[in-house]
């Protein structure tokens, strides 16, 4: 069995600054973790791992600092690590990264389960696990709550809907997108801390990859960042008093000044 | 301040501090009030390696020594320092083997002691034999195929949910303390079974139990090192060891002074928060000089014992004393700083109190350390004069 875990390395706070100029991410002095949601992630995959036997191969792209989340991964049980990291790959929207993931994961001698947290905490997006499976061209299932069984080649799953689970089954290989719902994970141990630190973390450029320059950053995206802002709070709120029929009337002349009725 | 920990140390340091924050801490009330031994809690510290830190590495360790144990104490003792002496005993169960073991019987016992899977612990108490620890009844009579044990180990840690016990008993009861001799005992042997479970002042998750003997036949194969030496054996183990409860001593602080820092900073009164008072700042300086004393005195000593130094004895019960009475004095005060509310157990600092008592107590009370540190004193006097 051969499970691939991506993750994405995100700013481990919530008071991100944006730079005005490029609308990117302020990065500087701020402490980069796993993406919480990935974390459910590697424990699924090192679950299933120590199950039904196999490895665990995570993959990140990022800048080179991103290799830290990769051992860190390693640390918590991941047997194989690959760090997409290239200046072209910069600017990346999910396209981009789910086409260079993909790129990445045909490049491997073989995988059976691909395995996404459902989203990350700095986009919000919950796009690249779905991009992924398009561009593999293989099965996707979405907000997995539980692996009930692998087995032969085909795998079932629950996956959350709004009121209730679904069962369903998919032939291998698939890639799945986890709830947090599906584990508590394991903190490291302290072997798994020290292997983690001499283990071997491949890097993979555009030339690894044999992709395109136009497939690939910000070339390779269809959605650009033009600006990022914080709404601004417009409404207010005024509480009408004195008798009933007085408010109403007052209401009535309020909603046709704005031109509401 | 630094304290120049290696990278091995920082990362033991850094775990033990998350799973105490992680996993410990929000169970930690329960634990005291239920009185639960902490399967769930061993279990994620087997699973996180900690129980390799203090185990050589040929049996599956981790090759530490006695700083990177009081690291892993000291953090778990911020959080909870009953948890923390479940574990520490487990080490403590197992030095004496570590030590004076073959071979042979560590590699039987060590490995599921580094991993988890099996806890230890260490019996020399008896009802007739607290600080007069030479002065033990259990004997342990030598008949063929192996030793017969017969008496009552009282007050042992991980009593009842160790799998693996150390036992000081008499060979030969004629020669008293040079007669006795340390034994692995396992759980389940016939004859072997346990007493009432206590109720304690604090470290309540913790077990601690009495060891029944009744014609309990150990083989023989189970005797650690030569027979007549049990009560050096021990006597050199407690020298290395207490460094330990040093460390659960300077936790304990630590924990203490960070809550009571903290409701100090919240708690307004008479318009302002409890830490602009001089009189509360004066005494969160008191108990900050406290707890990083401690923590120099017991990292010097816990390096001293590392080092291989001949004589450790004055030394480790230097830190021993110096931090529990610490962790006492900052305690009582974390519960002054807090006032009613500190006395109440929705918050933290009332336990921390009750827990720091036992560390002024158990391992050699502070009282009969001092004097065998005054001992050491003199002695040395005696021979330069």
């Amino acid at each position: 069995m051969n499970i691939v875990v991506c993750l994405k390395q995100v700013p481990g706070t919530t008071e991100v600054k944006i730079d005005p100029r490029t609308n990117t991410l302020i990065r500087q002095g701020i402490e980069n973790i796993i993406n919480p949601f990935d974390t459910y992630a590697i424990e699924e995959g090192v679950r299933i791992k120590e199950k039904d036997g196999g490895k665990v191969t995570v993959i990140t792209m990022g800048p080179s600092q991103a290799e830290a989340a990769l051992r860190e991964a390693i640390s918590l049980g991941a047997d194989e690590a690959v760090l997409l990291s290239d200046r072209a790959f910069a600017g990346a929207d999910t396209w981009a990264t789910a086409f260079t993931l993909s790129c990445a994961v045909k490049k491997l001698d073989k995988y059976d389960l691909i395995i996404c947290g459902r989203q990350t905490i700095d986009g919000d997006t919950g796009q690249v696990g779905p991009e992924l499976a398009e561009m593999l061209d293989i099965p996707f299932v979405a907000y997995v709550s539980q692996v009930e069984e692998v087995k032969d080649g085909c795998l079932r799953v629950r996956r959350m809907i709004e009121e209730g689970h679904e069962v369903i089954e998919t032939t291998l290989p698939a890639v799945i997108t986890v709830a947090k719902e599906i584990n508590v994970p394991r903190l490291p141990s302290l072997r798994g801390i020290m292997k983690s630190k001499s283990a071997a973390v491949q890097t993979w450029g555009i030339s690894e990859l044999g992709a395109d320059e136009s497939t690939v950053g910000l070339s390779g995206s269809s959605t650009q960042v033009i600006k990022i802002f914080f709404p601004r709070r417009v409404h207010q709120a005024e509480m009408l008093e004195g008798p009933l029929e007085k408010q109403v009337d007052t209401l009535i002349d309020r909603l046709k000044n704005a031109g509401l009725c | 301040m630094d304290y120049f920990l290696d990278e091995q140390q920082k990362t033991i340091k850094a775990l033990a501090r998350r799973i105490a924050e992680e996993r410990i801490l929000p169970v930690r009330a329960e634990l005291d009030e239920k009185e639960e031994f902490p399967w769930d809690i061993v279990k994620e510290l087997a699973a996180a390696d900690m129980f390799r830190v203090f185990v050589p590495e040929e049996y599956d360790g981790l090759n530490g020594g006695c700083l990177e144990l009081c690291l892993v104490v000291e953090e778990l003792s911020r959080v909870c320092s009953g948890v923390a002496v479940t574990y520490a005993a487990s080490a403590l169960g197992c030095m004496t083997l570590m030590e004076y073991g073959t071979d042979e019987q560590k590699q039987k016992y060590l490995p599921d002691i580094a991993s988890g899977r099996k806890l230890s612990a260490f019996a020399i108490t008896e009802p007739t034999a607290g600080s007069d620890a030479a002065n033990i009844k259990t004997t342990a009579e030598k008949v063929e195929g192996g030793y017969l044990l017969n008496g009552t180990k009282q007050f042992i840690t991980n009593g009842g949910e160790a799998e693996i016990y150390t036992v000081i008993a008499l060979t030969d009861k004629t020669k008293g303390a040079r007669g006795a001799s340390a034994i692995i005992v396992e759980k389940d042997t016939p004859g072997f079974t346990f007493g009432k479970k206590e109720k304690k002042l604090g470290i309540r998750t913790s077990a601690t139990r009495e060891l029944v003997f009744k014609n309990c036949l150990v083989p023989e194969e189970n005797l650690l090192g030569k027979p007549g030496l049990g009560f050096i054996q021990a006597m050199r183990l407690f020298d290395r060891s207490r460094p330990g409860i040093g460390a659960q001593g300077v936790g304990l602080a630590q924990g203490a002074l960070e809550a009571a820092t903290d409701y100090a900073r919240e708690r307004v009164q008479f318009k302002q928060p409890l830490i602009t008072m001089p009189v509360i700042q004066s005494m969160l300086a008191d108990m900050a000089i406290q707890v990083e004393a401690a923590r120099a005195l017991v990292y010097a000593a816990a390096r001293h014992v590392d080092s291989g130094a001949r004589s450790v004895t004055e030394e480790s019960a230097m830190a021993k004393v110096f931090a529990s009475d610490a962790a006492m004095k900052v305690t009582v005060d974390a519960v002054q700083i807090c006032g009613g509310s500190g006395y109440m157990r929705d918050y933290p600092v009332e336990k921390m109190m009750r827990d720091a008592k036992i560390l002024q107590i158990y391992e050699g009370t502070n009282q009969i350390l001092r004097n065998a540190i005054a001992v050491n004193l003199r002695k040395r006097k005696a021979r330069t004069a």
